[in-house]
């Protein structure tokens, strides 16, 4: 039996322009990216194709020194147009025009009965090679799960409760019988139990309320609930040594095809979010997508950020840009570059804000939608301890004391206030109602860099 | 607007880099964010929005909440002035003498500490916070009415330069700085605060029974002579403001004091205005009175003298416990910065505070020792609650 989880701590963003539940399908986009980047531990990516190689979708791309056994492969079929490095010669991003209609490589296929009596080391190699290994995240660090070790568990969150996140129930509709293979897979991966998180307000769709063989959990509570991070924590804390694996229902169903169907198969649901976009719906296309077609005579305006992924974890990439490999949303914000008269007192209603201070009146209208843009509303000023982190973080950790810790680049306090237990996402908050306007993700990822190189 | 704002971007390049006042840089932007909220925008990576709060909104914040303390403080300083003199005035004449006297000391404390501010702004390169924007409200409101202004302007530089700058600038200070400026005044001049400075008097003559004794004091006394401190404290006063030490009198705050803490009532009110808008923590404020209040009622249990003996909700009102426990106990910086910290620290303070009101007459303003001393100690109380929740962690662990 699952547990029943209720947290109260947090602060649900509501913003304009959430995906409305229409599913449409346009031209796919010409370019797909692949960006070793999004991958964290990956220490020296190291590509395997040349520019004007062609690839079939399921066809290795790079491979990282760390784990070479681990293949990042192509998501569709086209020519590499591209590979992108940076300083140092680092490879940034892998381009590929792609094909009209996307090919496949072929991997072995299995039916539900010989998947049960797989041997681990078989399932595993399927895995590495095919790419959909990725999609496994080790905690702690958030990096890609190495293949080497037995988790203590593995995590799966089945909601989103990030600003103008997509709705799993139309992301993952139809999907059940990949969903639950992908589940059987991955139960032989760990030593203990794969947990499927759910929230109690939400609508759960069939695909994760049918499933079986698992732990259902049930949550419930404001932003960050939905961070995979803030739920171990509850369930199933970790503590040093251990090791834990998260994965995001699009990988479980991915694995669910590979095993299946015999390919890599890429395809999702993107939902395109956000004030300033005409249409807010969901696009299928495929992981890297460039969002150039998207937004097509679908923006409000021109001077816009767009956004891979969410507004609070998220990356601008610009109009020409790419989605990344986990993103599954793209988030259209107005660009907040401008000056605004005597801004650090002007009330508004309009101004979304946590706190309460004088002026900001958005906590009288909680549920509201607003329009929020990318200006950072005041400037650096040093930390002051208004106890307000605590007060977005539902976790029995001291955030902090525990970015101080990282500023102080003290391992040991680190190790002993709990950075094993977060990554960007569960902090991410924390950035957003600072009142001295620090990186807080950027902080905590330092900090977990050092951690593992110590 | 446009054309301010053309104007401050003709000059900005001054002062940046390669500028003719490139060293006048951070003093530039204190002034430039002053005007218009930077243009900035959020970074490629991480949080794409930001909560419209910044730490000018905040200070803006509790300034307001200060508000109530500072009119009524000026009422009550010309309010007390025409008792004390023994004239009749109207309302509008009290309020303009408080005017009169108290606006130079607000204008004294905010002008040499935002003078040294961004002094060392411009030395240090960094940049200045609006931190004092508080303190230099807070300073006045503790200073008694009759304070000579060069006073002021000392207690608040050595504030400034020995309580905040020495330790690293503005969130570096161990204790608070208003009330840094209080002690060093209390202590380097001690014959000019006591006596008649609680009340403004001037040129004119104080009527006949005219003292400048305080409830404290009074109470103090008490102890000495084993009068029932109620007793003398409902008498005092006869003649020409009676029942000016009634308990409801203080708790409103009709009394000679400090500018800006003698009435207990706009404490709460700028409680409420704290604890509303989130700026303030309601932890300290209630732990604060409630350390007070138990200590109190346990000295009563134990008795022995006058003042001992005096009832706990007397200790509420008298003083400046309530003005402490609201705007100075919770000054972020100096505070305990754990939450379960918080109400430790808080209890300790209204604990401290009447037990050294009660055993060391000496020192009879109390709140002002206990909150400087667990201002030190505020470290120490956070270092437990961090180490418990460093053991929880171990603990499971090992299970």
């Amino acid at each position: 039996m699952g547990k029943f989880i209720r947290l109260k701590k947090g602060f649900t963003i509501n913003l304009v322009g959430k995906a409305a539940p229409k599913v449409v399908e346009i031209e796919q986009p010409d370019t797909f990216v692949i960006k070793p980047t999004d991958f964290h531990g990956t220490y020296m990516p190291k590509p395997v194709v040349k520019e004007g190689d062609t690839v079939k979708a399921g066809s290795p791309l790079f491979h990282d020194k760390r784990h070479e056994n681990i293949i990042y492969t192509a998501p569709v079929s086209g020519e590499v147009v591209e590979i992108k490095r940076g300083e140092k010669r680092k490879l940034l991003e892998i381009k590929i025009l792609a094909d009209k209609k996307v090919e496949y490589e072929t991997f072995k296929k299995y039916t539900v009965s010989e998947i049960a009596n797989l041997s681990t080391a078989a399932l595993k190699e399927q895995l590495l090679t095919s790419g959909v290994w990725p999609n496994l995240i080790e905690r702690p660090f958030g990096v890609v799960a190495d293949p080497g070790v037995t988790p203590k568990a593995i995590h799966i969150s089945a909601f989103d409760t990030h600003p103008l996140a997509p709705d799993y129930s139309v992301l993952y509709k139809g999907q059940d019988q990949y969903f639950q293979v992908g589940v059987d897979i991955l139960k032989k991966l760990t030593a203990g139990a794969v947990h499927v998180n759910t929230h109690t307000t939400s609508e759960i769709s069939t695909v994760f309320s049918q499933v079986k063989g698992v732990e259902v959990n049930k949550f419930s509570g404001p932003h960050p609930v939905g961070c995979v991070g803030i739920q171990i924590h509850h369930l199933d804390p970790i503590n040093k040594g251990q090791i834990v694996w998260t994965i995001a229902p699009a990988g479980v169903i991915q694995i669910g095809k590979l095993f299946l169907n015999g390919i890599y198969d890429a395809s999702k649901l993107v939902a395109v979010t956000g004030s300033e976009v005409k249409n807010s719906q969901y696009y299928k296309t495929y992981t890297g997508a460039s969002v150039k077609k998207f937004l097509q005579d679908n923006l409000k305006q021109d001077h816009v950020r767009v956004i891979a992924g969410n507004p609070l974890t998220g990356t601008a990439v610009g109009k020409e840009g790419h989605i990344g490999f986990f993103d599954q949303q793209v988030s259209v914000l107005p660009e907040g570059d401008y000056a605004e008269f005597v801004g650090w007192i002007t009330p508004g209603e309009r101004k979304l804000s946590f706190h309460r201070a004088i002026g900001l009146f958005s906590f009288l209208s909680p549920g509201k939608e607003r329009v929020v843009d990318t200006n950072t509303h005041g400037e650096p000023r040093a930390f002051v301890q208004s106890g307000i982190f605590e007060q977005v973080v539902p976790m029995d950790i001291l955030p902090t004391h525990l970015l101080k810790s990282i500023l102080a680049e003290d391992i040991d306090e680190m190790e002993a206030l709990g950075i094993y237990e977060v990554i960007e996402e569960d902090l991410a908050l924390c950035e957003f109602v600072d009142v001295s306007k620090h990186k807080v993700q950027e902080i905590l990822r330092e900090g977990l860099e050092l951690v593992q190189q110590s | 607007m446009e054309f301010i704002k053309h104007q401050i971007e003709k000059i900005k390049p001054n002062f940046e880099k390669g500028g003719k006042w490139e060293k006048h840089y951070y003093s530039f932007e204190a002034l430039e964010t002053f005007l218009f909220a930077p243009a900035t925008t959020n970074g490629i990576k991480g949080a794409q929005i930001r909560d419209a709060i910044d730490l000018k909104r905040l200070m803006m914040t509790v300034i307001i909440s200060m508000v109530p303390c500072l009119l009524f403080g000026m009422w009550n300083v010309g309010h007390q002035h025409f008792l004390a003199i023994g004239q009749a005035a109207s309302f509008m004449d009290k309020f303009w003498i408080g005017v009169v006297q108290v606006m130079p000391v607000v204008v004294v404390s905010y002008g040499v500490g935002l003078g040294i501010e961004f002094v060392f702004a411009t030395f240090r390169r960094h940049p200045v916070n609006e931190g004092f924007l508080v303190t230099g409200m807070l300073i006045p409101l503790v200073m008694p009415p009759d304070v000579p202004l060069w006073q002021v302007g000392l207690a608040t530089a050595f504030a400034v330069i020995i309580g905040k700058e020495a330790f690293g600038g503005t969130g570096m200070n161990v204790m608070n700085v208003a009330l840094t400026a209080r002690a060093f005044l209390y202590f380097a001049y001690p014959t000019d605060i006591s006596g008649s400075v609680w009340t403004y008097i001037g040129d004119a003559k104080a009527v006949a029974g005219y003292s400048g004794a305080t409830p404290l004091s009074l109470a103090a006394d008490a102890a000495t002579t084993g009068t029932n401190v109620v007793a003398s404290l409902n008498s005092f006063g006869a003649g020409w403001n009676e029942g000016v030490f009634s308990f409801w009198n203080m708790f409103i705050g009709i009394m000679p004091g400090c500018i800006g803490e003698t009435s207990t009532l706009m404490c709460l009110v700028g409680a409420i205005i704290l604890v509303a808008t989130g700026a303030g923590s309601w932890k300290v404020i209630v732990s604060v009175f409630g350390g007070a209040y138990a200590m109190g009622l346990v000295l009563n249990l134990i008795g022995g003298n006058a003042f001992v003996e005096m009832p706990a909700h007397y200790h509420l009102v008298i003083g400046g416990l309530a003005f402490g426990a609201v705007f100075m106990a919770t000054d972020p910086v100096t505070a305990s910065q754990t939450e379960t910290g918080k109400w430790i620290y808080g209890a300790l303070i209204g604990i401290f505070t009447v037990m050294i009101r009660v055993f060391n007459p000496a020192y009879p303003e109390g709140i002002m020792l206990a909150i400087l001393l667990m201002n030190v100690f505020a470290p120490l109380i956070d270092y437990f609650v961090v180490s418990s929740n460093k053991k929880r962690r171990l603990q499971r662990a090992t299970v």
